[in-house]
């Protein structure tokens, strides 16, 4: 495939080579049918730096076709730098319709969030991964941790939620909060917040992982069984927020706060402003939220 | 007791290269019993430990242990799932650098408690409790569970290591020196309490020392090697008290007497 004909071919369709796209697809392939299990590929270097989202791009350049629709979200913001970048780049490529509403795109790609809206049949989430060990914290020798997946050894994660309960009273893990796939392997869900957690459980979408410095990718499939780690006197919980979003009004939805002034003033808004607009536009307001319609352009959203 | 050993060691050689490690080694271990491995710097006493604990690969021959099925396996024609969960569940290794042996970032509780959860144990309360249990077994305060062994003592570090291995009740311990590096009076303590815990738990153990001291107050039998090979074996007051081949007389006399 290549760009369209009326402009000069600089890259070729959605960046990467044909041959490199074929490689990055044989390593979804064999993720997908192994739930959990982390993939080495030839991860390669891309415009942009690493930890910018360089797994996920690569991932997101080797499934995209002309017809695909792609939303970009950064902590669950359209409108931040990595995803509008990320969005302009693969317009630029691929020539590919972007949107920011989660409804409408075949493709999402995300930094750290997952959208509050529950994804269908047929999307597909990609995220972007800096470090897809899980127990890369508790055991550094790569060698002993493949070993340890091997053997589905995973002791050593009951460790570290130990570790939590005997200095907080509680397991205080709050974001890459570890997972078991299909009752096999141990995962990182990636920095998502574990508020998150819950919706990977028997996703109706296609969840695909992306680690470009590290060179790994992995994949949990549609409809695929996904177990927070705890134990049994201290259950696995989310985190709960005690009002709701300032603009919207939405209950059980992630808060980001805002600082608003040095006098201790702080406003709690959702993290997803794709779903805080389309609740604006269906009417709802919170109290922070002003009396005028609805505000038109994502720029409103507020969540920097 | 019953009438068959626990480990069952057949000519057991480990060679680097063209240097002898040790060679032709074999012996019973029985139920409840504690060998000393004693010999000088370079006898080959930790590699016979290594290749029977299965952290090294002998050259040749076998070391077959039962297990709680009472049938003999052959521990290098196990898997090394197999091995590992053996080595997790119904060895122990203690190190004779504490920190070799212990998580030296996580709590003192956590790493009394990792085997249990690496078995599977998934109720915090329960972990905990065991811990605690073990911590006071081995005399560490019940108030220091919840700080890193880095924030620990020699002794206290080693006698943590010690609780860390026997949490899941196993029957067959190795011990590398586990007493070298510790003061005297530290030294002392630790004998006393392995003892109680070995006569306790009713133990197998293979420890390897350079002090007859240690081998004398621990052990029931020993064998004494030189060169990589055994010049001696017998019950520890036998060959201490009456030594036969040269080298123990020579090792025996050597010992300073205060």
């Amino acid at each position: 495939m290549n760009a369209p004909s009326d402009t000069i071919a600089q890259y070729n369709f959605a960046y990467l080579d044909e041959q490199t796209k074929r490689m990055i697809r044989r390593a979804i392939l064999k993720a997908i049918a192994i739930p959990g299990y982390q993939v080495p590929f030839a991860s390669r270097e891309m415009p942009m730096p690493y930890g910018w989202g360089t797994g996920g791009v690569q991932v997101t350049a080797s499934i995209i076709g002309p017809d695909d629709v792609l939303k970009v979200i950064d902590q669950g913001a359209d409108d931040t730098t990595n995803a509008v970048s990320i969005r302009a780049f693969f317009q630029k490529v691929a020539h590919v319709a972007v949107t920011t509403h989660t409804a409408d795109a075949t493709i999402v790609q995300t930094r750290h969030r997952i959208p509050e809206e529950p994804l269908k049949e047929g999307q597909v989430l990609v995220y972007q991964v800096p470090i897809p060990e899980p127990l890369r914290f508790l055991e550094p020798r790569e060698t002993e941790t493949r070993k340890m997946h091997a053997l589905e050894e995973y002791g050593l994660m009951h460790v570290k939620l130990y570790e939590d309960i005997a200095q907080h009273g509680h397991i205080a893990t709050t974001f890459a909060y570890p997972v078991k796939v299909e009752g096999r392997y141990v995962m990182d869900p990636s920095p998502t917040p574990k508020f998150d957690n819950p919706k990977m459980h028997m996703s109706r979408a296609l969840q695909l992982f992306g680690a470009g410095r590290e060179k790994r990718i992995y994949a949990v499939p549609p409809h695929t069984r996904v177990e927070s780690l705890d134990f049994e006197d201290h259950p696995f919980e989310v985190q709960r927020f005690d009002e709701p979003c300032a603009l919207c009004g939405g209950m059980d939805v992630y808060l980001d706060e805002v600082i608003l002034d040095d006098q201790g003033g702080r406003m709690f808004v959702c993290s997803d402003t794709d779903h805080c607009e389309e609740r604006r536009d269906a009417g709802h307001r919170g109290h922070l939220a002003g009396e005028d319609g609805p505000p038109s352009s994502i720029s409103e959203g507020g969540t920097q | 007791m019953t009438d068959e050993p626990l480990l069952r060691v057949r000519s057991v050689s480990k060679f680097y290269g063209n240097r002898i490690g040790c060679e032709d080694i074999s012996f019973d271990l029985w139920p409840g019993e504690v060998l000393a491995v004693v010999g000088e710097s370079g006898s080959g006493k930790t590699t016979l430990l290594n290749c029977l604990s299965t952290r090294l690969m002998p050259t040749s021959g076998s070391v077959a242990y039962r297990m709680r099925d009472n049938a003999f396996h052959d521990l290098y024609r196990m898997s090394e799932a197999e091995r590992r969960m053996l080595m997790r569940t119904d060895w122990g290794f203690v190190h004779q650098n504490p920190a070799d042996g212990l998580r030296m970032t996580v709590s003192a509780g956590a790493n009394v408690g990792e085997r249990l959860m690496a078995v599977g144990d998934r109720h915090y309360g329960r972990i905990r409790a065991a811990a605690t249990d073990w911590l006071g077994r081995v005399e560490i305060a019940e108030d220091r569970i919840d700080d890193q062994p880095r924030a620990f003592s020699g002794g206290m570090r080693q006698r943590l290591q010690i609780a860390r291995n026997l949490v899941t009740g196993p029957r067959l311990v190795f011990m590398d020196e586990p007493t070298g590096g510790l003061d005297v009076s530290v030294q002392a303590r630790l004998l006393d309490l392995l003892r109680g815990l070995v006569h306790e738990l009713g133990l197998s153990a293979i420890v390897v020392t350079h002090d007859l001291a240690v081998a004398r107050l621990l052990s029931h039998r020993m064998i004494v090697m030189k060169d990589g090979h055994v010049v001696e074996s017998g019950l520890t007051d036998r060959v201490l008290d009456d030594p036969q081949a040269p080298y123990t007389q020579l090792l025996v006399s050597s010992i300073l007497q205060v």
